[in-house]
């Protein structure tokens, strides 16, 4: 009795905001996973390869040589000037290593970030649904108010200027997308992102781009939305090395940006993070000297199993659309009239394959699933003849 | 078209359906490939990659540097064809450097592999010396580690 009062005083100490963050719906999958054995997961969210050798050893020889030390809070000024290049390489953008280039730790540090740095409390930040599980809590605990526009898989989960513009309202401060897109796969031309700019103009808002998955692209061409006529000064791009290097664990990215936007996320990085850890810096300056060929290796072998899951997707009757980005297929399972969620844990639990149920990532992720094809072929073909298995028995 | 053969080296096993969805190819058109290339000689054979360590198979390899006195007209292939023919040698090289031939040699046991070298090897009229390097301990092979990947695990539920 007492114990319970006692919790209930202590939630009494939480901040209301934080309160009001629900936990991410992928968590009971995980605590119901972990009991279970022969499960097949296709609910990864990052690449199965390990990090290149080449820059495992750069960071081994790294921590060898001695360098524990912090470095600038903006991050190691050779790994901003690579990554100066690199972006002039790609895109044709000229940012200033030294003041339009913050290296943080990992791309959602950068993300959250920005947002400190832009939002007043009741500040709107436009996203689509779905998105990425962190955009909306995101924004919340900086202070902000998502507002989510709805994408169709009618057109490839696409966010539309033209669904944006009716819900621009006085404290609409920014756009974030995050194309291609985790959990859709998506892409969006470089017409439909001239579409957000000619927006983002007309009504003087800041577009945060998140571009992590932009090397991963199928047949189609990345388009940085800093590039774009005019955008350079209005877009805070976000990006890092974990999906193209496979370095998710060491929790390394970076923002580039307006000088203003940098130094005022600097203010917050640096009372908050100090700066990335010295390592990942290392691992990361060799990523972008020596990486290419392997990241072009990962993304043709991604290229295949992509086409391969699709493929058996539609075969089994969840229809997909063709994703040209990231490492996800995101098909609709409607078919079996089950919502989401019923449907991941029936799958799991009668079939040991796991999945994300699209309503983890919002409202209009219902009735659809994401399924990772950073997996062996092996294992998507084993899991796609269980969900077929599956499918057949629930089908409507 | 070098994406079928990518994808046939990694996994010889790989069906034509596979090859024709991971490449965006039609089925029919994969196999008229394969064939092709079967008959060109482009594909050349098709192999198992197998430990035999693991079998308790005893079997000894070595890599034997040869130097050899070039022939006119014929250069080194002609010799190369003496060597490599006999069905110890495993595979053959010429490279640069000190020495022309690279081979490698296996054999039941140590002895089989100098009476080769002493009597089949080292008496042929162009050979001048060779250097005979056994192997220890196998590690890496046409790419291939020979010890299977340590299971890393990932969370199996990420964002």
């Amino acid at each position: 009795m007492s114990h319970s009062i006692q919790v209930k005083a202590l939630n009494n100490f939480i901040s209301q905001k934080v309160n009001s963050v629900s936990p991410s719906g992928i968590r009971k999958f995980f605590d119901l996973l972990s009991s279970m054995e022969g499960v097949i997961s296709l609910g990864v969210g990052e690449p199965d390869f390990v990090t290149p050798w080449h820059i495992r050893e750069a960071a081994i020889y790294s921590v060898e040589k001695g360098y524990t030390m912090y470095t600038s809070n903006y991050g190691l000024l050779e790994l901003r000037q690579e990554l100066a290049r690199h972006l002039e390489l790609r895109y044709g953008l000229s940012y200033h290593p030294e003041q339009e280039i913050l290296i943080t730790v990992g791309t959602s540090e950068g993300l959250d970030i920005a947002l400190r740095a832009i939002l007043n409390p009741g500040d709107e930040v436009i996203v689509p649904d779905p998105c990425y599980v962190a955009y909306p809590p995101d924004i919340i605990l900086a202070g902000g108010v998502p507002i989510s526009i709805p994408t169709y898989k009618e057109n490839n989960f696409v966010i539309k200027a033209s669904d944006i513009e009716p819900r621009i309202t006085k404290q609409t401060k920014a756009i974030l997308i995050g194309y291609p897109a985790n959990p859709t796969g998506a892409v969006m031309s470089r017409e439909e992102l001239l579409e957000i700019a000619r927006l983002a103009q007309k009504y003087n808002l800041l577009v945060l781009s998140d571009e992590i998955y932009a090397r991963l692209v199928y047949g189609v061409n990345h388009t940085c939305f800093a590039s774009l006529p005019g955008m350079k000064e209005q877009t805070i791009l976000l990006n890092g090395f974990s999906k193209a290097y496979a370095m998710t664990g060491w929790r390394i990215g970076y923002v580039a940006a307006n000088r203003q936007f940098i130094e005022a996320m600097t203010k917050i990085h640096q009372y908050t993070m100090l700066c990335a850890p010295i390592m990942a810096q290392m691992a990361a300056t060799e990523a972008l000297k020596n990486g290419d060929s392997e990241v072009e290796r990962m993304r043709r072998e991604y290229d295949g199993r992509r086409r391969l899951m699709v493929k058996r997707l539609n075969d089994i009757g969840l229809s997909c659309f063709e994703p040209k980005g990231a490492f996800y297929a995101f098909p609709s399972i409607e078919v079996t009239g089950m919502n989401s969620e019923e449907f991941a844990e029936k799958l799991l639990l009668e079939e040991k394959v796991a999945v994300v149920p699209g309503s983890a990532f919002g409202q209009y992720g219902e009735g659809f699933i994401r399924c990772c094809y950073a997996t062996s072929l092996t294992n998507i073909e084993e899991a796609l003849a269980r969900m077929g298995r599956f499918v057949n028995k629930y089908k409507k | 078209m070098n994406q079928i053969f990518e994808i046939l080296e990694q996994n010889a096993r790989a069906t034509p359906e596979q090859i024709s969805t991971m490449v965006g190819m039609p089925a029919s058109e994969v196999e008229k490939v394969i064939k092709q290339a079967e008959k060109d000689g482009t594909i050349l054979k098709y192999k198992s990659v197998i430990n035999w360590s693991k079998l308790g198979k005893e079997e000894i390899w070595a890599l034997i540097e040869v130097k050899v006195t070039p022939q006119r007209d014929v250069g080194f292939d002609d010799i190369a064809e003496r060597i490599y023919q006999f069905p110890q040698v495993y595979s053959a090289y010429l490279v640069s450097g000190t020495y022309d031939l690279a081979i490698i040699v296996k054999g039941k046991n140590m002895h089989e592999i100098s009476s080769f070298v002493t009597e089949k090897l080292a008496p042929l009229e162009k050979v001048q010396s060779t250097v005979t390097h056994f192997l220890l301990k196998r590690y890496k092979e046409n790419g291939e580690i020979f010890q299977l990947p340590k299971e890393i695990g990932r969370l199996p539920i990420t964002p």
